[in-house]
């Protein structure tokens, strides 16, 4: 059911999108990229227990995979964008799996912190490794790819490329959280001890989640650098993976759909609300609290008694 | 600001109208976050200079249109889609860092709209990458350019090793560059090359490193950063001179620093003390709106604003088209605060550069004793290629972190 609803919604969007205008249309690719590391988010708080606060780390990896690729070899700019994207998820999931060794001993905020931490150093790294990373300065791309006849430069044709992305990502997911093994890290999320007596590998199976996060954050990463033709390393620092679980807790953890809906009112409210009025800030500030107050499982609460 | 959210209205009621007898200004400056104080002087700048004109461009109307670029490069980027895109501006002006330059360039490109740098000095834009970008002009400085004197200046002063501490971004890489490159060619040394990260609060660990045998730390901090460095290294107990980039001691930061700055050294093509009688009634009025002294940033802007307008007035206010812009602009010759200006043929100004010391006393008729940079030498007429010559130069790599190499290091 809620799915079919997420799906009209989505069509509709994608039906109204090209005739939004040309700086709406860019929001909307916005939304929906950040919808998905949101939602590799939401595996990890909202179904497993784990709040991530590196999770800009992914997607930086992702998008400066694409960004050295294409700037430095050329590569991934027509057909082998395809082979960008396998890489970036790849790259994504290793890194993951390397951080995953230290951030998975912990829990609660111990998790937050080491995650945080390792987080900056991938910030760190970008920031400092000038030859390979360009530094502050970051990576200007020099252009999307274009396979055969369908060339990623129009806006419209990208957006609707971000909008499949973002189908499949939310498909991949939900038949994940919905498996034996996603009915796992609920349990795992739920009551971690009983899982362990009940003869589980719970620290395998925490693991492999954030691997499967990892992956998708590197996935988005590659759609980023596209999107904003420029990958900097203030896309790493800590306010982007703030953000991001704040649109989870906004949006509503444990749904997947809470996500796209917690980015859709940061970004929408961030970037449009911004050009029209200066205290913007507030208003978003106030949205936070509020649903803290009135909706402890988020805006998705409003449409069901609590969480999965 | 009912002002923008007019413009918003009308830009989306003329969705593709370019009325003829207006002109709007995209304007990309920091309004949040630990350089917004900076954005505000830029901002008032260019206000200024449209409320002179009574808000009209040789008859054209100007609609000002600010955006918050937040001193990162992918909200500039962003931002400029949003001038670009949504706002259909003619020019999009402003950007503070160097690296927000180099951002915002491409979306100028992708946009085909006027980008003019009247703050990021961003080496590369106006040099090795011109060609790539047919869109932009700068009306500023390249941030090597008032820095090839200051090194030449050094050296003839007396210092002979020198060690250097600069933020750790295209802007810090490319002012060490030019100081060192000049400094080093004159016969002096540069013997340490120290880099805290941009908006580094706190320089506790990077003081102790400092060479005690050199005869001058010549440093470039941004913002923040200028006012804890001087009072970090005194409290330090160190006695080596300081020297600094323009923006280790621009008027932006003077006003708050104590006297632990005196005497110190700096280069910029804008002084408020410049004994002028364009620049005495520039900082009087300046004075008289915003009740602060300008700094360049303000002047930068202000003056970006005169040259738009001159422009506007050799085509009775009608935009001439992107291209046609960019070739009348840069054939200015203009009488500014900071002194004459014309372009050189890549797109950035020749203007004088003034080696100014940190003094306290009374300027300009006020009453009290203010902390001011007292012009000591002035170059006149300074491209930015200094005294090299066009070819040689541009076949050096731009100035980086490990270019000019630090070969006294050690």
């Amino acid at each position: 059911m809620r799915i079919l609803v997420l799906l009209i919604a989505l069509a509709t969007v994608g039906i109204i999108a090209p005739f939004s205008g040309p700086f709406i249309i860019l929001l909307l690719a916005h939304v929906l990229v950040l919808g998905i590391v949101a939602m590799s988010v939401d595996l990890l708080l909202g179904y497993t227990g784990l709040p991530s606060l590196g999770q800009a780390a992914y997607l930086g990896v992702g998008a400066y995979l694409t960004a050295i690729l294409a700037t430095r070899f050329g590569f991934g700019l027509g057909w082998d964008f395809w082979i960008v994207v396998a890489l970036g998820m790849a790259a994504g999931a290793l890194t993951a799996a390397f951080f995953g060794l230290f951030a998975i001993r912990a829990s609660g905020v111990y998790f937050l912190m080491i995650t945080l931490a390792l987080g900056m150093c991938v910030w760190g790294l970008a920031y400092r490794w000038n030859s390979l990373t360009g530094g502050d300065n970051g990576i200007n791309m020099r252009g999307r790819p274009k396979l055969g006849a369908l060339s990623f430069s129009d806006d419209v044709t990208f957006f609707y490329v971000v909008l499949g992305f973002f189908i499949a990502s939310f498909f991949a997911l939900h038949v994940l959280v919905n498996s034996p093994f996603g009915r796992s890290l609920v349990g795992i999320r739920e009551r971690e001890l009983r899982m362990r007596i009940l003869g589980y590998n719970t620290w395998l199976h925490k693991y492999i989640a954030f691997v499967i996060a990892g992956a998708f954050g590197g996935l988005a990463g590659v759609l980023w650098a596209h999107l904003n033709g420029i990958v900097s390393p203030s896309d790493l620092l800590l306010p982007a993976s703030v953000d991001v679980l704040l649109m989870v807790v906004l949006g509503g953890p444990g749904t997947l759909v809470g996500g796209l809906i917690g980015a859709s009112v940061v970004v929408l409210l961030r970037e449009y609300l911004a050009t029209v009025v200066p205290w913007w800030q507030y208003v978003l500030g106030a949205v936070y609290v509020l649903t803290i107050l009135y909706l402890p499982s988020g805006i998705m609460g409003l449409f069901k008694g609590g969480r999965a | 600001m009912n002002r923008k959210v007019l413009t918003i209205l009308g830009a989306l009621a003329l969705s593709t109208g370019v009325d003829a007898q207006e002109l709007k200004i995209g304007f990309l400056a920091p309004m949040t976050g630990i350089f917004a104080q900076i954005g505000k002087d830029m901002e008032n700048g260019f206000q200024m200079y449209i409320d002179e004109q009574k808000g009209s461009f040789a008859g054209a109307k100007v609609t000002f249109i600010v955006e918050d670029e937040e001193g990162k490069p992918p909200v500039g980027v962003r931002k400029a889609e949003k001038l670009a895109r949504q706002d259909h501006v003619h020019l999009m002006v402003g950007g503070l860092l160097a690296s927000t330059g180099y951002a915002i360039a491409p979306v100028s490109n992708r946009v085909k709209t006027v980008y003019v740098l009247s703050i990021a000095a961003a080496d590369d834009l106006t040099q090795r990458d011109l060609q790539q970008y047919p869109y932009i002009v700068r009306t500023s400085w390249t941030s090597s350019q008032p820095h090839h004197p200051l090194g030449k200046w050094a050296c003839e002063n007396g210092f002979k090793r020198v060690v250097t501490v600069g933020a750790d971004y295209a802007f810090g890489h490319e002012v060490v560059g030019g100081f060192q490159k000049a400094f080093e060619d004159c016969g002096g040394q540069v013997v340490q090359k120290i880099w805290p990260p941009l908006g580094t609060k706190d320089f506790g660990p990077y003081i102790p490193t400092i060479k005690r045998d050199a005869d001058a730390i010549f440093t470039v901090m941004v913002g923040p950063m200028a006012l804890q460095f001087p009072k970090q290294v005194q409290e330090a107990g160190i006695k080596t001179p300081l020297i600094g980039g323009g923006t280790s001691y621009d008027e932006f930061v003077l006003p708050s620093m104590g006297d632990e700055v005196l005497g110190h050294v700096s280069a910029l093509q804008y002084s408020a003390a410049l004994d002028t009688p364009r620049n005495r009634e520039f900082v009087r009025k300046y004075r008289e709106k915003y009740g602060k002294v300008p700094s360049y940033y303000s002047e930068s802007n202000y003056t970006t604003a005169q040259m738009i307008h001159e422009v506007m007035k050799q085509t009775k206010g009608s935009w001439p088209g992107p291209e046609k812009f960019i070739q009348m602009i840069t054939r200015l010759k203009l009488d500014t605060p900071r002194g004459p200006v014309r372009f050189d043929d890549m797109r950035n100004p020749v203007q004088n550069i003034y080696i100014k010391k940190v003094e306290k006393k009374k300027m300009h008729g006020y009453d009290k004793d203010e902390l001011w940079n007292t012009v000591i030498k002035t170059y006149p007429e300074v491209s930015q290629f200094w005294t090299y010559k066009k070819e040689e130069f541009l076949k050096q790599p731009v100035y980086s972190r490990d270019f000019p190499p630090c070969k006294f290091c050690n």
